[in-house]
């Protein structure tokens, strides 16, 4: 086979996601957000729903999803994502409505938003991406950074006794009756990968179904706030971060694992 | 054909929004406007209309629904009081940026901090200079009746739509509260999807189809964008001005002594024109039915015409600002207003009015 031959669209096995645009990442080279971003994308043109899907940006590193993303989106104001999505889904019910947010817009400013929507079981898709810190405004302290962790605001280390315990907030609105699915991942290996992709595909299933409110935490590397190179802040995630928030599901149909 | 009934402002302003055909309302409970709230769930307008009602977690969290259901091209309204209106002026400066439309109600209360349950006109400043962050201003309409109550819902939405913008409409206790007669209008028919993708599908976020994405946003990381962006607003905020001035002029005519006063503060300002006149005394009311856009061009040439200008409101003094600023020093300005949740009488106007312009002028001559 001739290069000719091999760039011939039917001897493709891999293309660019077709639901990504051409502009360049904004994230950091290692960083999970571009494979979230990817697989997410990958799900709603597999399942042939674009034309229906109705995606709420966050504030955070992903603030600009919408630039990445090929399908309508709204920008939320910080940690209230939740609530615009209620808002659509509640007026657009044929619609697939999702948020993407990180830990600081879901878990701390948000909380109230993302525990209302979830108590409600809005029939929404909310993907959040942990990685345990403030990335876009420099690497401070986030309401999921480990115990003794150093951030900018925890320079000595996260003290429970001071700043209290990182929050799991997935295992928190795993135990309300409007979340039918709950379930942690991770994007940093191909298997891992797949298995978010699987995870984010049932999350909008449920949605099809009009299931409630599907949960889907990435649990990701941030090589930059972390102050680690790609390789080695994958490492420390798989060491420290899996321990205190361990891969797998939750909730599955609406019944606690 | 219309509808006449004896109702509360606040209920008049819900079932007007349910016969616009407006197709949400998102809010949480605040004395005095729980009115609105809970006569939407007892009409159970989804049944009437298909109008959406929905109790949010917060004051935050309502109005960032109202800003994802404009973002789809709804027609969407919410309503609060100051503290709570405080609390949603985030959301407010996201709609102003993301160009969205939108109504909001402050229906008044006394302030500053959880002050009073009282009615109060101390939010203007919140509502005319911006109040939330950045270089935003609301197109404000202040009812005076609970018949206007009833008839701004729909002229709200018709600006919001055709400025692509936010607007207030600022009440108060006293007229949300009130019950008066009321003429409600026939229902409207709430606007389809199809209708509403075809008339705002090259802009509301209500999925990408047949058409290029379409994003709803007020960032800018390029200063020039961000400049470009401030400059468009500021532009429809022009031609507000020069569109949409509402107000009202009472026997301003052979006036000698002006008295500015918007909102229940008119409806007593007019009866202390009627007891000044039974005096002898030359009074007029101009009432701003718009407190943005302002009557200044109207306001400058009664300055050329009257002594003195009363600033009348239920405040400690900041409409006053306004005034003095449109009238230029050609006449004095003062204020009158009582706070705290006390309501001014026609007869304390009328005091004030003799105080400030007519023994001190006697005094002087």
């Amino acid at each position: 086979m001739d290069v000719l031959d091999i760039i011939k669209p039917e001897n493709q096995v891999f293309c660019k996601t077709k639901l990504m645009t051409d502009a360049s990442l904004s994230y950091c080279p290692g960083c999970g957000h571009g494979t979230a971003h990817n697989l997410t994308m990958e799900v709603l043109d597999e399942m042939g729903i674009v034309e229906d899907v109705i995606g709420v940006a966050p504030v955070g590193c992903s603030v600009l999803a919408y630039d990445f993303m090929n399908i309508d989106m709204t920008q939320a104001a910080h940690g209230r994502a939740p609530a615009l999505a209620t808002a659509i889904s509640r007026l657009w019910p044929k619609k697939y409505v999702f948020t993407y947010q990180g830990d600081g817009d879901l878990a701390a400013i948000g909380t109230a938003e993302t525990i209302h929507a979830c108590n409600r079981g809005e029939n929404i898709v909310i993907i959040f991406v942990n990685n345990g810190i403030y990335g876009m405004t420099g690497g401070q302290m986030a309401p999921t950074t480990l115990a003794g962790m150093q951030t900018s605001t925890s320079p000595y280390g996260r003290e429970i006794e001071t700043m209290g315990s990182p929050l799991k907030i997935t295992e928190l609105v795993a135990n309300l009756p409007g979340v039918y699915y709950a379930t942690r991942h991770a994007v940093h290996t191909h298997k891992h990968a797949r298995k978010a992709k699987k995870a984010i595909r049932k999350a909008f299933e449920n949605t099809r179904l009009k299931k409630g409110l599907s949960f889907v935490e990435i649990v990701s590397n941030c090589n930059s706030g972390w102050k680690m190179n790609p390789l080695e802040s994958n490492d420390w995630m798989v060491e420290n971060m899996f321990p205190y928030f361990p891969l797998g599901d939750i909730k599955v149909n609406g019944k606690l694992k | 054909m219309s509808e006449l009934k004896l109702m509360k402002g606040n209920e008049a302003l819900a079932e007007a929004a349910i016969r616009a055909g407006i197709d949400a309302y998102f809010g949480y409970p605040i004395t005095p406007q729980s009115e609105v709230i809970e006569y939407l769930m007892t009409q159970r307008p989804e049944k009437r209309t298909g109008m959406i009602v929905l109790q949010a977690e917060s004051e935050i969290a309502a109005i960032n629904m109202v800003y994802g259901a404009a973002s789809t091209g709804k027609r969407v309204m919410t309503s609060s009081s100051s503290p709570g209106i405080s609390l949603k002026l985030e959301g407010i400066s996201y709609l102003a940026g993301a160009e969205l439309p939108a109504v909001i109600v402050n229906v008044v209360r006394g302030g500053p901090g959880l002050g009073t349950i009282q009615p109060s006109q101390a939010d203007y400043f919140q509502s005319v200079k911006g109040g939330g962050h950045g270089d935003y201003k609301l197109y404000v309409l202040a009812p005076a009746s609970v018949q206007e109550m009833s008839d701004f819902v729909e002229d709200a939405f018709n600006i919001a739509f055709k400025y692509r913008a936010p607007v207030l409409i600022l009440s108060d206790g006293l007229i949300g509260q009130m019950m008066e007669k009321v003429y409600l209008k026939d229902q409207k028919e709430r606007m389809v999807d199809e209708e509403l993708i075809k008339k705002y599908g090259d802009w509301a976020t209500t999925g990408k189809k047949d058409r290029e994405r379409n994003i709803i946003t007020s960032l800018d990381l390029q200063p020039e964008k961000m400049e470009a962006r401030v400059h468009k607003l500021q532009k429809k905020y022009e031609q507000m001005e020069k569109e949409d001035l509402r107000f009202e002029k009472i026997q301003c005519d052979d006036a000698e002594y002006l008295i500015v006063a918007y909102g229940s503060s008119a409806r007593i300002g007019q009866k202390a024109v009627e007891l000044a006149r039974e005096k002898g005394i030359k009074a007029g009311l101009l009432r701003p039915i718009t407190l943005f856009p302002f009557p200044k061009q109207q306001l400058l040439e009664l300055a050329n015409q009257v002594k003195g200008v009363l600033s009348v409101e239920l405040s400690a003094g900041q409409m006053i600002e306004d005034v003095q600023l449109a009238v230029q020093h050609k006449v004095p300005v003062k204020h009158f207003g009582r706070t705290g949740g006390i309501i001014h009488t026609p007869e304390e106007i009328l005091e004030a009015l003799e105080e400030h312009f007519l023994i001190s002028a006697n005094v002087l001559q």
